[in-house]
């Protein structure tokens, strides 16, 4: 029963993962990965000798720092907000509302931001009609662009991420919070004290999660701003190696710029697993544990 | 301490009322004695947050969705997209709609959502009963080599070429084969079916059901819920999909799906070339479709979506709880 899913895996995950052989090679169209020249590391040569390689490689960095820091509070706070709340048909109706943008795709978002905050956009065309000759465009903006980012992941996905804390902190034990309020807690110190501790194996491990997909994120969301705020601003690693692999054609060296970034996104979510470890936090496996066991209550 | 785990997801009527009506009375409604009443201020505040969170989520829907509908004069006087409604009007549907690029479009991608979801499901539920029913052959390794592929890919290209080298390129297969599976959903999947009662299917197995009947008959209608939530997460990837479009068949106009147009026409800001509906505002240089007409593409694919949504949210958050392992 599971042949056919194998199968699927077998052609279209390791077959491709074979086909990095090609790293070694100049690929070419007409004689495949079997016959195609070999060039040994001629690939790894170019590419680390790329300076917008390098600058990619710092773009992925740069923004997905930004962006991990200003969206990880924002779930964690919707949670909150949510869990307190006693009518319980308003609270699924925020939920639910608050969670719709994670089934658009990043076209849709995109092209939402555009028409509210592009030119000729609904914030564009109201300034301009209140006397703001030349608005201001965030949308082609390439020294805010993190900040552009970071709110279209928190717009497309805080929503979706409460979910999970919405039902960590109801799994809490409430004689914690009885017994912080009758030491005389007060709400926000029960946040504090019970709350955010309650949650913290959770947080850990969606942040060591996101880690392991710091370099190959968000492709997609930058491919399509590319074009309005420059390659200086949005060419990450992942749209590095499309543009050379697929759009030029260089098959083998937008392969091994690939193989940069699922070797590199390996070792990060190992490392980031490891110091979840060193520093107390269950990280990968306890993270995993806890979420199962809620999950299966 | 069971009834005190809230079913967040559970959204709403109904649902999963059989489960929380114990803490139905502890909950809603009313606050435990010893908690601290919340200040009045502290409550307009955060009501004032949420409320705005809602207006971020829902103001560029309602949008869109008024501009769609809004007559060319409303569109002018408004400078661009609709925010206080004028003369409402369906011409932007009436015209999408009477044959061309768009309506064809959107066939294909029902097309495409609704054999991609099937073909999906089977190949997912398969794999997820095969793997629950834990000391079949080769389980353990099987999971591994699955589970490895979350962790490790080859990359787009390699990817790229092997879907090109097996005749893929302007092909519709292309569009759903390659990622017709998510390793992930399998285990969703296989986690549930492992949750089913043993001796159920030992009794049906005692009665002669082989593991085809067992499946079919007593694990898939005892996991509707599961199957609802996956096959909706599967759907909309297919609904969705643009990336693979563009991969796999950019320059075959004539069977793109809705949301490739979506990209060319609306993002991207090109013409209705060929499709007869050439009229409309000039911007710039680039001849662009009335605004009301790229609206209610955004709406068709949105749309959909929104409608699908209310009827699978109720059973979020067991698909969501597991799919944070995956992040």
């Amino acid at each position: 029963m599971v042949l056919p899913a194998l199968l699927l895996l077998v052609i279209f995950s390791y077959l491709p993962m074979f086909g990095l052989v090609t790293v070694f090679q100049y690929y070419n169209v007409y004689q495949g990965f079997l016959h195609s020249p070999w060039v040994g590391l001629q690939n790894f040569d170019q590419l680390f000798s790329d300076p917008a390689f390098w600058r990619s490689l710092w773009t992925t960095l740069e923004l997905f720092v930004v962006q991990t820091v200003l969206f990880f509070p924002v779930p964690i706070a919707l949670a909150i907000m949510l869990d307190k709340m006693l009518r319980k048909w308003l609270r699924n109706l925020v939920q639910a509302i608050a969670a719709i943008p994670h089934f658009f795709n990043w076209l849709l978002v995109i092209t939402l931001f555009q028409q509210m905050l592009g030119g000729a956009g609904v914030l564009d065309t109201f300034l301009r009609s209140h006397g703001v000759s030349n608005p201001f465009n965030i949308m082609t903006n390439a020294s805010l662009f993190p900040l552009l980012v970071s709110a279209q992941a928190i717009w497309k996905e805080a929503g979706f991420s409460a979910i999970i804390y919405v039902a960590a902190i109801a799994g809490l034990n409430p004689e914690l919070y009885e017994a912080a309020a009758s030491d005389g807690a007060g709400r926000w110190r029960q946040i504090w004290h019970v709350t955010l501790p309650g949650i913290m194996p959770l947080a850990v491990l969606l942040l060591v999660l996101s880690i392991g997909g710091a370099v190959s994120f968000g492709f997609q969301q930058m491919y399509l701003q590319l074009g309005a705020v420059g390659t200086n601003a949005a060419q990450t690693l992942s749209v590095y190696a499309y543009q050379y692999g697929i759009a030029q054609g260089q098959y083998s060296y937008g392969a091994a710029a690939g193989l940069f970034i699922s070797v590199v996104s390996v070792i990060l979510l190992l490392t980031a697993n490891w110091l979840a470890h060193r520093f107390g936090q269950g990280g990968f496996y306890q993270g995993e544990r806890s979420l199962r066991k809620m999950a299966t209550r | 301490m069971s009834v005190l785990v809230a079913e967040p997801g559970a959204l709403g009527t109904g649902g999963s009322a059989r489960r929380a009506g114990a803490r139905k009375e502890r909950r809603d409604h009313r606050r435990p004695a010893w908690e601290p009443a919340p200040t009045r201020a502290g409550q307009t505040i955060k009501a004032g947050v949420l409320a705005f969170y809602m207006v971020l989520v829902l103001g560029p829907l309602y949008i869109v969705g008024l501009t769609s509908v809004s007559a060319q004069a409303t569109i002018n006087r408004a400078g661009g997209l609709v925010v206080v409604p004028g003369r409402l009007t369906l011409n932007a549907y009436r015209l999408i709609f009477s044959g061309g690029v768009v309506d064809r479009a959107a066939l294909i991608s029902v097309a495409i959502t609704v054999v991609g979801t099937a073909f999906s499901m089977v190949v997912t539920v398969l794999a997820g009963y095969g793997l629950s029913r834990t000391g079949s052959f080769g389980h353990k390794a099987i999971l591994a080599v699955m589970i490895f592929t979350m962790f490790f890919s080859g990359g787009l290209i390699p990817f790229f070429l092997v879907v090109t080298d097996l005749g893929g390129f302007n092909q519709y297969w292309s569009l759903i084969v390659p990622t017709a599976l998510s390793v992930f959903n399998v285990l969703v999947v296989r986690q549930f079916f492992a949750g089913t009662a043993v001796e159920i299917i030992e009794s049906a197995r005692i009665d002669g059901a082989g593991e085809w009947r067992i499946l079919g008959r007593i694990v898939l209608p005892m996991s509707k819920a599961v199957c609802a939530v996956v096959a909706l997460f599967y759907a909309v990837g297919y609904w969705d999909s643009w990336f693979n479009v563009l991969l796999f068949m950019p320059a075959e106009s004539s069977r793109w799906p809705l949301s490739y147009v979506l990209y060319q026409y609306v993002t991207l800001g090109q013409s209705f070339a060929g499709s007869g509906i050439t009229s409309g505002q000039y911007f710039g240089h680039q001849p662009l479709a009335p605004l009301s007409l790229q609206m209610a593409i955004v709406v068709l694919v949105v749309l959909p979506i929104l409608v699908v949504l209310p009827f699978v949210s109720k059973y979020f958050s067991k698909g969501v709880l597991l799919g944070a392992i995956k992040g």
